[in-house]
């Protein structure tokens, strides 16, 4: 049963009297009960998709509904039964104050949920208990670590039990240890709750860990869908690299015929090949470069990564940040978001 | 544990609450408007308290301008050019000091908004089902009650030096801080909102301001200025709002300066609420 469901989502900034389509036109259909990722680079929409659907950002084409009520002609009821947590990372941080108790915190959102302050204190103690937040109640929240902050920041979007929740970039900015700590807390939570989530992230083994579908956006349309695993073998297949002593421009054009081959290159003494199949082709690739009498040096086959999926879809990698996205693509309106980092990195680029 | 959710946005109606725990609220507006906003008031009284250094700071400045400014005025009042009796120029200056008091610290709570923005509470509690004019209302609440106290503050510290005015024409005095304090505050929010960045918000506020209190006759009555001065006071709102205060401290409660007073003050109010509301409530921020 789809929980997310939206249609031909579209947002347009003008600015400068210009006009810069941030999102143009996205579908998507999301499970109840499912993680999807949402992977792009930056500017590349990921941040007001999301705002649009937590009702922060009218779109001003396309229709959506998000827990049971219409995006636009109920964005009261969608924000009851959603939970949203905020990027942390840029210009803004993720929603809480900073001389705020942790406590304090909680209690007001359980009480602007409507929850009686009984349940706002039931869902505190459950939701403290399972972030690991428990003695950090009378703390300010400016004295707490980046991880147990960004437990925080959760646990206030979860306050009211959503549905949905919505993550931006929920560990960015976090050490390795805090953040697999909150991918096993992400993932507890669709296990003990059936609670849907829908996050964005720039971390691609984060989408591998934690999601069962990711969907990537690139120039504000959704270019690929599907589950990680199977991305990666219908985008990218396997990237084999052979190394040999003689004649490579002739290994060269030998191999490029060879069925299965999608790209080849010669990266000095080594053939890089994405293949499919690689496993299966690469016994008949070393057969025919031994019969043109080729040395083989070494042999190497890895299997795609996601960002390999990336860099065969949208032509640039996602590690690589300061291939972000053009100025055009970026959404002037929302400087504290992604479009913003990508502006500093070109910049320095 | 999470409810069924329905796809049909005609169920919404009775669509259970998620989790049953969100129990649905009879959709009464302004019951919610009221509770919301005292929500948020709380909290940030709350915090207010919790840093009370700059409602000290706010007062300072008014309190220097009555202890190395106000004995000046005695000799002017001699003049009788203050338009108060000589022996009470302090019935002319606190009106102005109070509204030098708004100026300078209810028109300047924009920062804190942005403060809020950048924390991402802002956006933390427009994703929630909470009335978007309580996060304004709570606010104002908040400086309304701030100001009125440093004016008290204030009133007492005239006291001490020799102000002399009936009680209903403090009280009316008050009054008029408390609505100044709505005009600024939500003006001051709506700028902060908009602009989202300290270092505009300063120069702007600056430039509006230092004129804004030239121009009311805060130290010295606009009647001494030469006409095209004078011309330009009536432009700006403040003038009207200090000369009833002052008309208040002197026990004049019914004349048309009073009314005039009331006039601005209210509608003064009332455009920077609705430029304010509009700002918080728009589904763009």
């Amino acid at each position: 049963m789809s929980i997310i469901e939206a249609k031909g989502l579209a947002r347009t900034f003008t600015s400068r009297r210009r006009k810069v389509e941030a999102v143009r036109g996205v579908d998507l259909t999301i499970d109840s009960g499912e993680i999807v990722g949402f992977l792009g680079p930056n500017g590349a929409g990921k941040t007001t998709t999301l705002r649009m659907l937590t009702t922060l950002l009218r779109p001003t084409a396309g229709t959506a509904t998000v827990a049971g009520s219409d995006l636009l002609r109920d964005p009261v009821g969608v924000r009851r039964r959603i939970g949203y947590v905020p990027q942390a990372i840029g210009v803004t941080a993720g929603g809480t104050d900073p001389n705020c108790t942790v406590s304090e915190e909680l209690t007001i959102q359980g009480r602007v949920y409507r929850l009686s302050a009984a349940e706002t204190t039931e869902r505190t103690r459950l939701l403290t208990a399972q972030l690991d937040l428990t003695g950090l109640e009378p703390r300010l929240c400016k004295t707490l670590s980046g991880g147990q902050r960004r437990r925080l920041d959760i646990a206030l979007g979860l306050i009211h039990s959503p549905a949905v929740i919505f993550l931006d970039e929920p560990t960015t900015g976090l050490d390795p240890q805090s953040r697999s700590n909150l991918w096993e807390h992400i993932t507890g939570l669709r296990e003990k709750l059936g609670t849907t989530i829908f996050l964005t992230t720039h971390y691609l083994e984060e989408a591998d860990a934690l999601c069962d579908r990711v969907l990537v956006i690139d120039h504000g349309k959704i270019i690929a869908e599907g589950v990680p695993d199977e991305l990666k073998r219908r985008i990218s297949g396997d990237v084999v690299t052979l190394s040999v002593t003689g004649d490579q421009a002739q290994a060269q054009a030998t191999l490029a015929d060879h069925p299965g081959v999608r790209e080849i290159a010669l990266d000095g003494r080594a053939i890089r090949m994405t293949v499919e199949k690689g496993e299966e082709a690469l016994p008949a690739m070393l057969r025919a470069l031994d019969s043109h009498g080729i040395t083989l040096e070494s042999i190497q086959l890895a299997r795609p990564t996601l960002d390999d999926v990336f860099l065969t879809l949208t032509g640039r990698s996602l590690r690589d940040d300061s291939a972000s996205a053009s100025q055009d693509e970026q959404d002037p309106e929302d400087h504290h978001d992604e479009a913003l980092a990508g502006a500093g990195h070109q910049g320095r680029s | 544990m999470t409810a069924a959710v329905t796809t049909s946005p005609d169920a919404r109606a009775q669509a259970p609450a998620p989790g049953g725990l969100a129990p649905v609220r009879p959709p009464n507006w302004l019951l919610t408007f009221f509770s919301d906003t005292w929500l948020i008031f709380s909290r940030q009284m709350r915090l207010s308290l919790r840093n009370p250094a700059w409602v000290i700071i706010g007062l300072t400045q008014p309190i220097l301008y009555l202890a190395f400014f106000g004995p000046l005025l005695s000799r002017i009042a001699k003049t009788g050019a203050l338009g108060v009796p000589a022996s009470n120029p302090y019935s002319f200056f606190v009106p102005g000091l109070l509204i030098q008091l708004g100026l300078f610290g209810a028109a300047f709570v924009g920062f804190t908004i942005i403060a809020d923005w950048r924390a991402g509470v802002i956006e933390r509690f427009r994703v929630t089902p909470v009335s978007r004019m309580a996060l304004l209302a709570g606010r104002v609440l908040r400086d309304v009650i701030t100001l009125t106290a440093q004016a008290i503050v204030l009133v007492l510290a005239g006291l001490a030096f020799g102000l002399r005015a009936p009680l209903g024409g403090v009280l009316v005095g008050l009054g008029f801080v408390a609505v100044v304090a709505v005009s600024l505050a939500s003006l001051s929010y709506t700028v902060g909102l908009v602009l989202k960045s300290e270092d505009a918000l300063a120069p702007l506020l600056n430039m509006i301001m230092v004129p804004l209190m030239l121009l009311s006759g805060i130290m010295l009555p606009m009647t001494l200025g030469p006409h095209w001065l004078r011309i330009a006071a009536k432009c700006t709102p403040f003038g009207y709002i200090i000369n009833a205060m002052r008309g208040a401290f002197a026990g004049h409660y019914f004349d048309s300066i009073m009314v005039e007073g009331i006039c601005v003050a209210v509608g003064l109010a009332a455009i920077c609420l609705w430029l304010a509301s509009r700002a918080f409530i728009k589904e763009n921020a």
